[in-house]
């Protein structure tokens, strides 16, 4: 079953045209990466998804819904969320009460705050910290666990990796797998292509902001995925 | 056959520019030969009008250019008309020379008063501008020869300097408040299309990309800041010489010399040259057609002001601008495509 | 003993400028709406009780508990119908619409009650004072302002860290955009923001109607005193905003005391002093 499906998305800053008539669709509980040079128009396709940028009401269809005209705050509350890049946790908020702001979606389902300690359990020991006083991993799980917070049916995932070490991108990706088991559909936007693939079953790959190539991850050539992603 | 070239210049003027030239010059000779064929009233509220014009004016290029969103503009007309109640009166001096002398007095005192607000940004620099326009008014108040809290009157000896006949009198004062408004729009054109005009519209376009781009902002807006201050004294000592009293509450008032002021601006249009004058039009005639019915016409004022901010952010003229493409006062430089040389026809 | 009765005084008054600021402080922390017709809403919430008081005879105190629905939703539609068109494209939107504003209410208030002075009668209490030993002596008022200042601020706090409605006005304040991306609707959550400032607003407006005659040119001088108490306090900080109010009635109350007419510059001059030492005040908490 389709539960994110894009026509013809096109979206805009200004006068500037960023996406082009993109055509994605995601299965209920299938993982499926975003890849894609800098510029190629990947944050600006969660953006559009998610409803921080807005675009033409058909465009974006969930569970077969048009919710392109949607205002960001009430496609959270029909089940997408959103860690964005660069975490964007509130500063003035205790690690606990960024998650707990996550509720804010009024959806109830597995996930509450015992089950987010139980994924992350080293945050549980920092919850009354300000978030800015956690380590960059850190601070990324509570992100993802603030998402995780609103029980979405479709969780977006902007640059997890972004300036992680190594071992702790490979701690936050283990527990992706654990989110995909509960039956949550995942859109994971990388530059990292080799833990973009590895994460995902199929993947799209978007080039200065048309859609270049898209192919299930396994078996695929990485040689071609290469050329698609530099446009050579 | 020749290959058509297209070529290009530059073109400062525009063809609505040049026709207003020759619209504007007639009644401009009408507006100054007025006291010669109309009635009091009505020369009385051109002149009015002349000095919210200058008000207006100077208030945009502060604010709509300068980026300097002051609301304590008041200040410096206080400043102006005490300064000519002070001189004529206790210092005994000529009343032209104390007019010509307020001007200036208005800049020196500005330049203490940037040093405090200039550390200031947005909102707390308007807030800071308006409580030193406060400190001002307050300090007025204190001082005996100043009259303390009631103010100060022009004696009848005094007016006589101007000329000892009343008719006289009232046309070289009309005259003086057309004389201060076109002077202040030529140093607001002049200074919009020197090099500091060039500044100015960076500066309002975005701030931290013109300083980037090595535009002394800094420089630029207090050298705004001095020239409005003295410009706004100006005016003060020619509106309080009409007015022939001063107090603090009159001199340094808020809501007439700085609120109406802002909403003529935003009104008419906030970054253009055309746009005072349509808010100051707005504003005399919704005053004097609601002249029997108290304060409505403010209350009107301000509801038409909050709806173009909110509907048409760039005022009356912005808008017309955005559907015509009209320019009457051209500060900027335009680039214009000469179309390639037809071959001539027999 | 004089200069403790005088600072006493001064901290006193102190509690009620921030009364008068509590209001601005949380719109200005919250949506950094700079609100120039706040005084004015102070006024308009006087000459409410005013109203009420004179047709159903109750008591100024309890006044309030009409009072402040009245302004509470005064504050939910002025936001939602008005100001939350202006919170993207700068300074001047906010700045103007509320110059708007505060035009309407003083005019209108003219209009309806005309430019003279009214006072709201609460009785003994007005003038009542306690006699401490060693020649002290408190003014009952003040002291009960003061403590209302005092537990607004506290209940305000309450609201803000204990609460799913103050976590989201911290988160919004923090990051508008990324709070829209969890689930909070930032339009509305302003409009409570902006009402629940004005319940504050009305209470000092009440008080504020007992303590001092009012008319409908009082509104800005409210305005800039509320605005001082904010800044010298610091942007987002509730009892800094408690601390900016002290500081100004004790500027005030030295200045009175050395001559009267001083009593507001001396105020004034605190706060540019204080300003142009530290431009974000004494306590800023909320980046700008």
């Amino acid at each position: 079953m389709t539960l994110l499906q894009t026509r013809k998305l096109s979206a805009f800053y200004g006068d500037f045209q960023a996406l082009f008539d993109i055509e994605v669709s995601v299965d209920q509980g299938e993982t499926i990466a975003v890849i894609g040079a800098n510029g190629a128009g990947k944050t600006t396709f969660l953006r559009a998804v998610s409803g921080a940028l807005p675009s033409a009401r058909d465009a974006v269809l969930f569970d077969g819904e048009p919710i392109g005209d949607k205002s960001a705050h009430e496609i959270v509350h029909l089940g997408i969320a959103m860690v964005p890049e660069g975490r964007r946790l509130f500063p003035s908020l205790s690690v606990e009460e960024n998650l707990l702001l996550g509720t804010h979606s009024d959806r109830t389902g597995p996930w509450t705050l015992k089950r987010v300690y139980d994924l992350f359990p080293r945050i549980y020991e920092l919850r009354h910290l300000p978030s800015t006083a956690l380590s960059g991993g850190q601070q990324q799980m509570t992100a993802v666990g603030r998402a995780l917070m609103s029980n979405p049916r479709l969780l977006l995932c902007d640059e997890l990796s972004l300036g992680l070490a190594p071992v702790v991108i490979r701690d936050i990706y283990a527990c992706l797998g654990m989110i995909v088991a509960e039956g949550t559909t995942v859109v994971i936007v990388e530059q990292d292509i080799n833990r973009a693939l590895d994460a995902s079953s199929r993947f799209y790959c978007f080039q200065e902001g048309h859609l270049a190539l898209t192919a299930p991850t396994t078996g695929f050539d990485r040689a071609s995925i290469t050329a698609a992603y530099f446009g050579l | 056959m020749e290959a058509a070239v297209e070529t290009t210049r530059v073109e400062r003027g525009t063809k609505a520019s040049r026709i207003f030239v020759f619209v504007a010059l007639p009644v401009l000779v009408a507006l100054a030969t007025m006291p010669w064929w109309s009635d009091s009233g009505n020369v009385r509220l051109v002149g009015e009008m002349a000095y919210y014009l200058a008000l207006a004016q100077l208030w945009n290029l502060l604010a709509g250019y300068a980026g300097l969103v002051s609301v304590g503009q008041q200040a410096y007309v206080g400043l102006g008309g005490y300064a000519l109640f002070y001189l004529t009166g206790p210092m005994n001096m000529n009343v032209y020379l104390a007019i010509l002398l307020a001007g200036p007095f208005a800049g020196l005192m500005a330049i203490p008063i940037s040093f405090a607000v200039f550390r200031l940004r947005g909102a707390y620099f308007a807030v800071g501008t308006w409580v030193v326009s406060e400190v001002v008014g307050l300090l007025a108040s204190l001082f005996a020869v100043l009259g303390a809290g009631s103010g100060m009157s022009l004696t009848p000896a005094i007016l006589r300097q101007i000329s000892p006949d009343r008719d006289t009198r009232s046309m070289i004062l009309y005259l003086g408040s057309l004389g201060i408004s076109v002077f202040v729009f030529a140093v607001v054109y002049l200074l919009l299309r020197s090099r500091h005009g060039l500044a100015l519209t960076a500066i309002r376009d975005s701030e931290p990309a013109s300083a980037s781009l090595g535009v002394n902002t800094f420089r630029t807006k207090f050298i705004v800041y001095l020239a409005t201050a003295a410009c706004t004294g100006l005016i003060g000592a020619l509106i309080f010489l009409q007015k022939l009293r001063i107090s603090p509450e009159a001199g340094f008032s808020i809501n007439d010399w700085t609120v109406v002021v802002i909403f003529m601006v935003v009104i008419g249009g906030i970054g253009t040259l055309e746009g005072p004058f349509i808010g100051m039009l707005i504003f005399i005639v919704l005053r004097e057609l609601l002249a029997d019915y108290g304060s409505i016409y403010l209350m009107l004022l301000g509801a038409i002001a909050i709806v173009v901010m909110l509907k048409a952010p760039f005022g009356i003229w912005g808008w017309i601008i955005q559907r015509y493409d009209l320019q009457l006062f051209p500060v900027g430089r335009r680039l214009v495509l000469t179309p390639p040389a037809q071959p001539t026809q027999k | 003993m004089d200069w403790i009765n005088i600072l006493i005084q001064g901290g006193l008054l102190g509690g009620f400028y921030a009364l008068f600021a509590i209001g601005l402080s949380m719109s200005f922390g919250i949506m950094r709406l700079v609100n120039i017709a706040h005084g004015d809403l102070i006024v308009l919430a006087a000459y409410v009780g005013l109203v009420v008081t004179e047709r159903t005879g109750l008591d100024p105190f309890l006044s309030m508990i009409l009072v402040a629905p009245i302004m509470f939703a005064l504050g939910y539609v002025l936001q939602r119908g008005l100001l939350n068109q202006t919170l993207t494209g700068g300074l001047l939107p906010p700045l103007l619409v509320t110059f708007g504003i505060s035009i309407i209410i003083q005019n209108g208030l003219l209009e309806v009650f005309g430019a003279y002075d009214h006072r709201l009668e609460e009785g003994a209490i007005e003038t009542a004072s306690l006699h401490l030993p060693g020649g002290l002596s408190i003014g009952v008022f003040p002291l009960v302002v003061f403590a209302v200042a005092v537990l607004s601020i506290a209940s305000l706090q309450l609201l803000f860290y204990r609460t799913r409605l103050g976590r989201a006005f911290r988160a919004v304040s923090d990051d508008a955009d990324t709070a829209e991306l969890m689930g909070i609707d930032n339009r509305k959550l302003y409009a409570y923001a902006l009402g629940i400032a004005m319940v504050f607003t009305a209470i000092a407006g009440v008080l504020f109607g007992i303590r001092t005659i009012f008319a409908p040119s009082a509104g800005p001088i409210r305005l800039i005193l509320a605005f001082e108490a904010v800044i010298i306090g610091g942007l987002g900080n509730m009892w800094g905003t408690l601390i900016g109010g002290i500081v100004l009635g004790l500027a005030q109350a030295i200045g009175a005391a050395l001559d009267p007419n001083w009593q507001i510059l001396a105020g004034h001059l605190a706060f540019l002093a204080i300003l142009i030492v530290r431009p974000n005040g004494l306590f800023p908490r909320t980046r700008d």
